[in-house]
């Protein structure tokens, strides 16, 4: 009854650690002996050369990765948005028209909007507002630390808790578990079905994100308030500036680039989100987005086309975005 | 892996057995030892091995492992359960490859007729034994382009009402037998007032709606006929064709009557699971579920499964059949996996052949859990009540038909219509808006 396959089937897990080992420490080694090379190399040219193989060495590793895990990808989604569900034949921009005249799609691209709409200039706001107020606390830690928890809760996390606060239960004999209904109940209300009724659901669910982002906000604006010089603001109150007028003209236009980069980053990550509303709605009640929509098309549906092409136009709605970001952080590298 | 591993060392134990057996014992005159007269058929490979591989792994994979010994003792042939949550992907990687398995288990139909090309068409003996013991659904499924390919495996039931025995008995409801009972049975209990009917939740995350599906196919294959119903299936008719109309028409008397369901919206937002919990606590008559739910039921909700009969638990939950449009249009919904052999091996043959037969299914259900659609199977052998209720859909239903959604290409059956159907309720879409919209989907190659 001696048989391979039985030996093969009895290994132990060393069996197969150990090959894998010596593997490893076998590519490790020539990995260590290439960049030996490399170097040893590069000592032997001339100056001038040294100089062009220095970018290239410290340059192609990333070169390489951006190459593979970013260009290549992109490109080849942009190829797929202009091909059909299994990617086998051209037909044009027929994804694009469908992405435009479809009604569901066509709500997705405007939840889309008043998401990018409300969550960055909301969080921004309401975390520039408790940033200011507890610049001059005396013990701002316990404060800071509760705004920014939500940070630290993933976004599926945070879905998740929020479904229950807009929990509603139909039958009026079941206990209620939502706060929002259980609020509404005690102000004699009878609560709606929150995460179903179109559009306020949407703006709900935005309210997590904001939750979120809130301490993000918060943190970064607080730190670039710390920055702002004492004599500056002392100037402005000889000046007889008040409270506000000391926020509205001294400090926000001091923090300005630093509430744009809260802004735009708020803004990149709004337009890709996803979790939330897949683990809220799923998508449904007119509550859907492009990621979760991109999402749903390519790898639910297998529309490779249509996934491709809205991966697209989000591509698309990101870019100016981080162009306007870069030349921002430039305009202030060159102002130092 | 560890359960290949302990199948291994237990093989190795009952080929020596069995080693000992033949040498010892005198051969009866068909050369089978004593014990062994059932295996007859299956003689003269001893010392060779069969690969399954499949989706089916631990803890189910052990009593399918168990339910081999016997076989592998008068045989002599080793059976190496392979189960992987990869097989949908794996088999083809390993067909291309050429590493084929001997036996693979395909979870559903459709992904058999891919591998048309390379599967090796069943043995006289298997199609002989598959047309004594299952019905031609059954073995339709298992064929593809004429050729018969894939013997079934084990099964399972979607047309299931759920209900509490005690509650129906407490109020003298009597189990309705025809589609008009039902709707008749629906009006009373809404009309005495004293519990809401039909509870249902389409809720399931990114899923949302299957729930909603289902009924409509359990409903379109009552209201029309099979033919009608693999038209359906395969876009042979349009979506918003009159026979889909009628079958969503029907579904809506149910789930979009407020008298039935209370809140029709919140049906979009109750989870499937909760959906089902209104039977356990008595605040609805009747949820129709797949057999899945049970085990929901009683590990979260605090029910206990028991035979129809019983009526004497608060908390009791049993099936009856989701009635036909007449008492003998009996059609079921359901799944099942098939059987089919890459390798032309005499001990392959066998082992499908094996797994066919009465014989083999009647002690693979002994050992829990499992039902199949062979008419050989005998209740007796089943023990859970709601399985057993599943065994005799299957043995009394006209036709079978498979989860339409399923069946249908990944944008229709995972995504418009489920999304369509979630709208249906949650946002009272017209029935004809939903079919156009499911229609206007439907890919166009």
């Amino acid at each position: 009854m001696i048989n391979t396959a039985f030996s093969a089937a009895r290994k132990t897990p060393w069996e197969v650690i150990f090959p894998n080992l010596i593997l490893l420490i076998v590519a490790l080694a020539a990995f260590a002996a290439v960049i030996y090379l490399v170097f040893l190399l590069a000592s032997r040219v001339n100056v001038r050369v040294q100089e062009w193989l220095k970018y290239a060495v410290f340059l192609a590793p990333a070169v390489l990765f951006l190459l593979i895990g970013l260009v290549y990808p992109t490109l080849r989604t942009l190829v797929m948005s202009f091909m059909n569900a299994d990617s086998t034949e051209f037909v044009g921009f027929d994804n694009y028209v469908w992405s435009f005249t479809i009604p569901e799609i066509l709500i997705v691209l405007r939840n889309t909007f008043v998401w990018v709409l409300f969550v960055p200039i909301l969080s921004t706001f309401i975390g520039l507002a408790i940033a200011y107020l507890t610049d001059r606390m005396k013990r701002p830690g316990v404060v800071k630390s509760l705004i920014f928890l939500p940070m630290a809760i993933s976004f599926v996390g945070a879905g998740v808790i929020w479904k229950f606060v807009y929990n509603f239960q139909p039958n009026l004999d079941k206990p209620d578990i939502g706060l929002f209904s259980a609020i509404s109940k005690a102000f004699g209300v009878n609560p709606p079905n929150w995460l179903l009724e179109a559009p306020g659901n949407t703006l709900l669910l935005i309210l997590v994100m904001i939750w979120i982002q809130t301490g993000f906000a918060m943190v970064v604006l607080s730190a670039a308030m710390k920055n702002v010089p004492d004599e500056v603001v002392e100037a402005a109150m000889l000046d007889g500036a008040g409270n506000w007028q000391r926020f509205v003209r001294v400090t926000v236009p001091m923090i300005r680039s630093t509430i744009i980069v809260v802004l735009t980053t708020t803004a990149i990550g709004t337009l890709k989100v996803f979790d939330i509303v897949r683990t809220m709605t799923g998508g449904n009640f007119e509550t859907n987005v492009i990621a979760n929509e991109m999402y749903s098309q390519s790898f639910r549906q297998m529309n490779y086309g249509q996934g491709s092409a809205l991966a697209v136009i989000l591509l698309v709605c990101v870019l100016p975005i981080i162009a306007y970001n870069i030349r921002q952080l430039r305009r202030e590298r060159a102002e130092r | 892996m560890s359960f290949k591993t302990k199948r291994v060392l237990a093989a190795t134990a009952s080929a020596a057995v069995a080693t000992l057996f033949l040498a010892g014992c005198a051969p009866a005159d068909n050369g089978v030892a004593a014990g062994c007269e059932a295996y007859a058929d299956y003689q003269g490979f001893e010392g060779t091995e069969v690969e399954v591989y499949t989706t089916i792994i631990a803890p189910e994979a052990d009593l399918f492992v168990e339910s081999f010994a016997e076989f592998e003792e008068c045989t002599g042939i080793t059976v190496n359960w392979n189960g992987t949550q990869e097989f949908e992907a794996q088999i083809a990687v390993r067909v291309e490859g050429g590493t084929a398995p001997d036996l693979a288990i395909f979870p559903q139909p459709g992904l058999l007729a891919r591998f048309k090309d390379s599967l090796v068409a069943a043995p006289a003996k298997v199609s002989e034994s598959v047309d004594a013991n299952y019905s031609p659904d059954w073995k339709n499924y298992g064929t593809v382009d004429g050729t018969f390919f894939a013997a079934p495996l084990g099964a399972n039931v979607k047309s299931f009402v759920w209900y509490n025995p005690k509650v129906f008995a407490d109020n003298n409801y009597t189990i309705p037998t025809t589609w008009q009972e039902l709707l008749d049975l629906s009006e009373q209990i809404a009309t005495e007032g004293k519990i809401q009917p039909w509870c249902a939740g389409f809720g399931s995350g990114e899923a949302t709606g299957w729930v909603g599906t289902d009924w409509m196919e359990d409903i379109m294959l009552r209201t029309a006929s099979a033919e009608t119903y693999d038209k359906w299936t395969t876009h042979g008719i349009p979506f918003n064709d009159p026979a889909v109309a009628t079958a969503i028409g029907e579904a809506g008397k149910i789930l979009k009557n407020p008298k039935y369901v209370g809140d029709v919206a919140s049906i979009a937002t109750t989870t499937f699971q909760d959906g089902g919990a209104g039977i356990v606590d008595g605040s609805c008559a009747m949820h129709r579920q797949a057999s899945f739910i049970g085990g929901i039921l009683a590990a979260d909700y605090g029910a206990t499964i028991v035979e129809p009969s019983d009526t004497s638990m608060d908390n009791g939950i049993s099936v009856f059949y989701f009635p036909g449009t007449s008492a003998d249009n009996k059609p079921a919904l359901g799944g099942g996996e098939f059987v089919a052999a890459f390798a032309d091996r005499g001990e392959v043959a066998a082992l499908q052949h094996y797994l066919t037969t009465p014989l083999w299914n009647n002690a693979k259900a002994k050992l829990g859990g499992w039902f199949s659609a062979n008419k050989g199977l005998d209740e007796a052998n089943v023990a859970d009540p709601v399985n057993k209720v599943a065994v005799q859909i299957l043995k009394n239903a006209t036709t079978f038909r498979f989860d339409g959604s399923d069946v249908m290409p990944a944008a229709v059956g995972a995504g418009t219509f489920w999304k369509e159907m979630t709208a249906w309720v949650a946002e009272d879409k017209s029935d004809k808006a939903v079919l156009d919209a499911i229609e206007a989907s439907w890919p166009k190659n």
